[in-house]
């Protein structure tokens, strides 16, 4: 089977979401990556590194600058009439343009993949993880989005793919980026960061999370995450959410502070390796599924957690 | 200007969902149902907009059961004009739904479809993405923000890496995310009135589409099964634990 992933980037560098997708296409077959952008030659190199990648494509065109699905849609499923299988991650990108990718093809998408049982077999989450579904697709090609935390990433050395220009790319005149607001920080990101803080609605105000959350990531070296409570609140940008609908972690460390811990917030990091809570209610829902939970204030214990670690 | 808003009918958010035992699937029976909390986003967006004078007339469609009827009866309490139930005891996939709205969209011309990102019960994340490109439409994915003109709309889409803005060409497709707007209660008048509004009820044949499912379930399992930890005393015990299992 001739696979085709789509890598993650910012037209300068390869994000480390294409990594675990690279190893869930490997066990379908053979892997070919795609890389759309514009002025993204740099990534196509980076790719043709990763171990496994037998050949990269790469169009890079004006009008994928801004990798829009609109424009992005037509040229993977072009693509496919040569490849067998269309893996994304289930980044806000993949998630974007897979489920376009796959009407155009008349497919079924299969969402957030956990596993890969067979070639036509995978397993994956419903109900918020709640309930673990095994599905066996019926479509000639497959259109896949796969869950990053829950594949090895492959390594970024040792592969030697051929890089392959890609034409006939154009603008569907439907659409047109604006602007972006990035968030620049110093920190790991959420999806690839080995200790995550994460805070919730208790810290009451945006200064109050600034305040005991960020001194703890700091001397961690932490991420900063957020419960959706938080992030509505407006305490934290939308960026920081974890959970169902928001970011999937499963970092070594996840400490949840003043998080009750909502099927949908649990969803998110459950998988974490080590899960330490700290709230005020001992019979808060993240109790259950903490490693390590300690029930108290958390603007007495933070600090003192903060200058003690 | 006609807006099109597809609901679905899901398992309350509240609600645990419990795997069968056989392995067939998630137990619905006696479960609370509600709509999809996504899907109220999109009709409180759409209500908005026809409030700020920029839409006429607000469509709720619903591809279910019978008892679909129920959501599309909360979408009319809410503020949309009429409904259509598309009745089926099937199971639809999103690429099923999207080509029944896709037809609807076809009879009803409207501008803008505006549905919620994913249902909480199958968390696919499909629907409107693939309706956008049946209808060669595009796609204003996670809103967090809209802004319609007459002959445009611009959204402001909730990205991994912070906020992205597009601007689309009308007719266009919005899905949306949770900062959108917060959905209002239907109050007990609009729940009398709902009653009398106009609900047409269609079958998938009525379309003529093929919505047979692409995917099989082979077994529904219960994920595993974390286990509480211990709790600790005070922080210096919890620096303690810490250390031990070298998370720091």
């Amino acid at each position: 089977m001739k696979t085709l992933v789509l890598v993650e980037h910012d037209n300068a560098n390869m994000k480390d979401a294409t990594l675990a997708v690279v190893t869930a296409a490997s066990q379908l077959g053979e892997v070919h990556a795609l890389v759309i952008g514009s002025g993204c030659a740099s990534v196509a190199e980076q790719v043709a590194k990763v171990a496994g990648v037998a050949t990269v494509h790469v169009a890079d065109d004006a009008s994928l600058a801004n990798q829009l699905a609109e424009n992005a849609a037509p040229l993977i499923a072009s693509l496919m009439e040569t490849h067998d299988a269309f893996l994304a991650p289930a980044t806000t990108t993949g998630k974007n343009i897979a489920p376009r990718v796959a009407a155009l093809l008349d497919v079924m998408q299969i969402s957030d993949i956990l596993s890969v049982e067979s070639e036509d077999t995978f397993t994956r989450p419903i109900y918020a993880g709640n309930a673990i579904a095994t599905v066996k697709s019926s479509d000639a090609k497959k259109v896949i989005t796969v869950r990053g935390t829950a594949f090895d990433k492959a390594a970024t050395e040792g592969g030697s793919g051929t890089i392959e220009a890609v034409g006939g790319a154009s603008d569907a005149g439907l659409s047109s980026f604006v602007s972006e607001e990035i968030a620049k920080s110093e920190r790991p990101e959420l999806t690839s960061a080995k200790i995550i803080v994460s805070g919730g609605r208790a810290l009451g105000s945006g200064e109050k999370f600034e305040e005991v959350i960020t001194p703890l990531a700091d001397k961690l070296g932490a991420g900063i995450g957020a419960s959706r409570a938080a992030v509505d609140a407006g305490y934290v940008p939308n960026d920081y959410q974890v959970g169902q609908t928001g970011k999937i972690v499963a970092p070594e460390v996840y400490i949840a502070i003043g998080i009750s811990g909502a099927i949908q917030h649990l969803a998110g990091m459950k998988d974490s390796k080590i899960i330490v809570a700290i709230n005020k209610d001992e019979d808060a829902p993240i109790f259950q599924v903490a490693d390590i939970g300690l029930v108290a204030d958390l603007f007495d214990a933070v600090p003192e957690l903060t200058s003690k670690v | 200007m006609k807006i099109l808003v597809p609901v679905k009918r899901v398992i309350d958010y509240n609600v645990k969902p419990r795997v069968k035992s056989d392995g067939s699937g998630v137990d619905l029976a006696n479960v609370k149902m509600s709509m999809n909390p996504f899907d109220e986003i999109s009709v409180e967006e759409a209500i908005r907009l026809k409030e700020a004078g920029k839409a006429e007339e607000i469509i709720a469609v619903s591809v279910g059961p019978q008892k679909a009827q129920e959501t599309l009866r909360t979408a009319l309490a809410m503020g949309a004009d009429r409904a259509i139930l598309v009745v089926t005891d099937e199971e639809v996939e999103p690429l099923g739904v999207a080509k029944i709205l896709a037809k609807i969209v076809e009879e009803e011309q409207p501008k803008l479809v505006i549905t919620g990102k994913q249902a909480i019960d199958d968390d696919s994340n499909q629907t409107g993405q693939m309706l956008a490109a049946l209808l060669g439409w595009g796609q204003g994915t996670f809103a967090n923000t809209v802004e319609l003109d007459s002959d445009s709309i611009t959204v402001k889409r909730e990205i991994d890496g912070g906020l992205q803005t597009v601007k689309l060409n009308l007719p266009a497709v919005v899905t949306t995310d949770l900062r959108l707007n917060e959905p209002r209660y239907a109050s007990l008048p609009n729940i009398m009135k709902a009653k009398k509004k106009p609900m047409d009820e269609k079958t998938p044949a009525d379309y003529g589409v093929d919505i047979s499912p692409r995917l099989t379930t082979i077994t529904v399992t219960e994920p595993p099964v974390r286990q509480a930890g211990e709790k600790v005393e005070d922080v210096d015990a919890l620096v303690a634990k810490l250390k031990a299992v070298g998370a720091i």
